[in-house]
């Protein structure tokens, strides 16, 4: 329980930091590994060669976009299957709901409307059981475009043009209240103004408008300045599926024991503090779920050369 | 930390869309049937669209950064293509899940969008005594209404249906309400011409298609989006706006008398 108080106080904002215990297993192989070079060397170097996939990462894409397609045809040829956008909608006919952008409205009404609430439930259990912010990676379109334009800053900054300026991951949650508290105040939801996503995929569903403009603003700050920084540092969307999945069987796990800590994982992530836990003598069990902030996207699935990382469905068996 | 507030405090103010409006002169927009007062519609509307999917005639469309505060949000262009209630239920209430279109609203005479008001009383055909001959709104309009006679569930586009009428009443005969909502009077300016004018009346729930209808350039008879709840119509709390000539709306002259 600790450990999942831990994980959440990570996901708000507070900086990763040593276990206080370790438990004798891990204790034990960090032991054995003490002395030995980080990198596993030649060796490793040929795993990485032959391991060099997208497995997860094609996956992932093809179900996302088959999902936002599926609002677009649903309205287009009119197949009436996922009508609505992702902010709500219905899927043969039964409402759902995003549900922070619900709690905003609520807030803004100061009452709950009954199909919001059903569909905000559905939702929150939905993602509540395949991953929580699974829905980030999987579903949501401003997570591909983001994802796309964190390649061209990455290749910038390889060439030394860009440079990443981290900012302080509280912001996220400063302004999840700060958005809240907006709409409890004023009535009006700033947030759905702002929002990227509700602008992606109504443009998706809708045809494109000029509010992409702002998107276009976003994905340029990010190339240009802080890498990512719509999902890691403000989207209280992210946030709020961080926390409903938290104890969500579909997750990432890691293995302590094949682990060579070389940190492959950790560059490719958009959540590198989840992946703290992979620095050599961090680990404080053998075997370790990554937390709740972790998006599921399996690109340190993708790119980890002994299989220390997983994908699992908890309870029920590996997945891969 | 700081840095953290620094970067939210900026995120709020750099949006730049969202500010157009303040720039610019706000518009008011004609919102679907069912809406709540404006303050409470933009923030309860989540702006997924699937009031936008439902509705027959594709009346409502959502607005664009240039809306700022309604970004996202349904409004009707009634010029482009008013709702013709085609939907008899009221589709787009019944698909709104945050309840912005008010579910308080049951049929088409409860609807309170707007109010149809005569702003160009001297563009109108009737009043000038003239027939109409043709299509309303020319060969290439797109617009879709309901012809109850010809196609009970499919609306079918107005240039497809061509009008023969002795005097222009092309606003009366396709109003959705009816005879409470507009009729044509006898104007009698002493002249001895056989002149004709549309008065709105209690009746009228701004739904737009006397706006979408009038063959008149420039429109004749446009709609007023009301400003709030229940105001929308005179009945109950009287006229809400003047005519932007700052002539007297004629066409709403003798409101008064219908309504005792």
């Amino acid at each position: 329980m600790s450990r999942l108080l831990d994980q959440l106080a990570l996901a708000l904002g507070r900086a990763p930091r040593r276990p206080e215990k370790v438990t004798e297993a891990a204790a034990a192989i960090h032991a054995a590994k003490r002395g030995k070079g980080v990198k596993g060397g030649e060796l490793l170097e040929d795993i990485h060669e032959a391991h060099e996939n997208h497995v997860w990462r094609n996956r992932r894409w093809i179900v996302l976009i088959t999902l936002n397609l599926l609002f677009t045809l649903s309205f287009w040829i009119d197949i009436q299957l996922l009508e609505g956008s992702l902010t709500a909608s219905r899927l043969f006919g039964f409402h759902l709901a995003d549900p922070y952008s619900s709690l905003l409205v609520v807030l803004s009404e100061k009452h709950v409307p009954v199909n919001l609430a059903i569909g905000a439930v559905t939702i929150a259990l939905f993602w509540g059981l395949v991953g929580g912010r699974a829905f980030c990676s999987w579903a949501c379109p401003y997570h591909l475009v983001a994802e796309w334009a964190e390649m061209l800053h990455l290749r910038l900054a390889a060439r030394g043009i860009v440079r990443d300026h981290p900012l302080h991951r509280a912001t996220r949650s400063v302004l999840w209240l700060l958005f809240a508290l907006l709409t409890f105040t004023t009535g009006y939801t700033l947030f759905l103004t702002l929002n990227p996503i509700g602008m992606l995929s109504r443009a998706l569903v809708y045809g494109p408008s000029l509010a992409l403009a702002w998107v276009v603003l976003l994905l340029a700050f990010e190339v240009l300045y802080a890498r990512r920084a719509w999902c890691k540092y403000v989207c209280p969307i992210g946030l709020s599926y961080a926390f409903l999945g938290a104890k969500a069987p579909v997750r990432i796990t890691y293995d302590l024991e094949p682990c060579a800590h070389e940190g492959e994982c950790r560059k490719v992530c958009e959540v590198p503090h989840v992946l703290e836990l992979t620095i050599k003598g961090r680990a404080e069990d053998a075997k370790l779920d990554v937390g709740p902030d972790c998006t599921r996207c399996g690109l340190c699935v993708d790119v980890c050369p002994t299989g220390a990382l997983r994908y699992e469905l908890k309870g029920v068996k590996r997945l891969l | 930390m700081l840095r953290g507030g620094v970067a939210a405090v900026g995120l709020l103010l750099m949006q730049p869309l969202a500010w157009i409006p303040v720039v610019r002169r706000w518009r008011e927009r004609l919102r679907p049937p069912g809406a709540l007062e404006e303050g409470a519609f933009l923030g309860a509307c989540i702006k997924c669209g699937q009031c936008v999917q439902v509705c027959p005639v594709e009346a409502i469309v959502l607005a664009d950064a240039t809306d700022g505060f309604g970004l996202g949000v349904p409004y009707i262009e009634p010029r482009k293509q008013a709702c013709d209630f085609s939907c008899d239920a009221l589709s787009c209430i019944l698909a709104c899940p945050t309840g912005a279109l008010s579910h308080a609203v049951h049929t088409k005479e409860e609807v309170e969008a707007g109010i149809a008001r005569l702003a160009n009383p001297d563009a109108c055909l009737a009043r000038k005594g003239e027939s109409f001959h043709g299509r309303a709104r020319g060969d290439r309009f797109r617009g879709k209404l309901r012809y109850e006679e010809i196609d009970r569930w499919t609306p079918l586009p107005v240039r497809d249906h061509p009008y023969d009428r002795p005097i222009c009443d092309l606003c009366v005969i396709e109003c959705p309400i009816g005879d409470e909502a507009i009729r044509l009077v006898p104007l009698d300016d002493g002249s001895g011409q056989r002149r004709m004018t549309p008065r709105v009346r209690h009746g009228c729930v701004g739904c737009g298609v006397c706006e979408m209808i009038c063959p008149a350039e420039p429109v004749a008879i446009v709609v007023d989006a009301r400003a709030e709840h229940g105001e929308g119509r005179g009945r109950r709390r009287g006229r809400r706006r003047h005519d932007d000539s700052g002539e007297p709306a004629p066409g709403k002259d003798d409101d008064e008398e219908d309504e005792t």
